[in-house]
């Protein structure tokens, strides 16, 4: 049986790029693009994890590390994004009485 | 060597069960139109994900990935779609054209991914190093070469619950007078 290698993670972090991708540009919910945000950044660190694995052995016979810190960094910035993304749609909701980002035209010439 | 293949096997199939999961759940994202069962779905896709940093030999960040994504950011997620839905059943179609053109646009771009992945210039892979990793270094990593990083992330938290905290606050003119007024009737008629 074939092993596991970095190949598969990286496909597998390709589809959840593009699931994350597709969601951002059809769900005309905001919580809904949201979501696609969380799910690329996702794809994001597998990426990084998996790289941090496989090709890079790290310095005098001790695993690396540095990809995980990168990924630890980012699953911080997106739990604030995601504090602040909220927010603004609370306001947003406060304001238009919908969620539907359609409706967000005030700015449009 | 027996055990060294029965662990192979293992490791394989524990990544095809992780990955189906991930990947099912990441697709059902998409393709599903209730904004809760996209919750649901998130949830699986980012379980499945903290399964693979098991795999991967990161159980420290397969931690934080249940604690802060699973536990914390999804919900926060889910309070959010609770506070700006009417009916949590509530539902917005894309158009026709729209899905069309998203699609082929993804499909090809995933196309595209793979065989740039599959075709890449293969490096001599090291084998894995070690399994597991003494947790001590993680935090000396944090707090050594990555502590100028460490600090700004700590600052950010705080600007952004200041920042959350004061966007979400409801204006003193949007209260609605209503329920200033009636609150106290409520506790005089229970007593």
């Amino acid at each position: 049986m074939m092993s596991i290698g970095l190949n598969h993670y990286l496909i597998l972090a390709g589809l959840m790029f593009v699931s994350g991708l597709l969601t951002i540009m059809l769900k005309r919910n905001a919580i809904g693009i949201l979501m696609g945000v969380e799910l690329i950044l996702n794809a994001a660190n597998v990426n990084l994890v998996a790289f941090n694995h496989f090709s890079y052995a790290g310095t005098a016979g001790q695993p690396a590390l540095d990809g995980q810190i990168f990924a630890v960094f980012v699953i911080v910035l997106a739990a604030a994004e995601a504090a602040v993304a909220l927010a603004i749609f609370l306001n947003f909701y406060n304001n238009f009485q919908t969620i539907d980002v359609e409706r967000a035209q005030n700015l449009k010439g | 060597m027996p055990v060294a293949v029965d662990a192979n096997l293992v490791q394989t199939v524990l990544f095809y069960v992780f990955a189906l999961m991930t990947a099912g759940a990441a697709i059902g994202v998409v393709i599903s139109r209730n904004i809760v069962r996209m919750a649901v779905f998130l949830l699986f896709t980012l379980t499945g994900v903290a399964g693979l940093y098991f795999l991967l030999d990161a159980e420290f960040l397969a931690a934080v990935q249940l604690v802060v994504y699973a536990g914390g950011t999804l919900i926060l997620i889910i309070f959010g779609v609770m506070l700006t839905s009417k009916s949590p059943f509530s539902r917005f179609e894309p158009k026709l054209p729209e899905v069309i053109v998203a699609t082929s646009f993804s499909v090809v771009l995933f196309v595209a991914l793979v065989m740039g992945i599959v075709h890449r210039p293969t490096t001599t892979e090291p084998p894995a190093v070690g399994s597991g990793y003494p947790i001590e270094r993680f935090g000396q990593a944090l707090l050594g070469d990555y502590l100028v990083p460490f600090e700004v992330a700590s600052v950010l938290l705080l600007v952004v619950m200041i920042g959350a905290a004061y966007l979400a606050k409801r204006r003193e003119s949007d209260m609605p007078v209503q329920e200033l007024t009636e609150a106290p009737k409520r506790a005089k008629s229970w007593s």
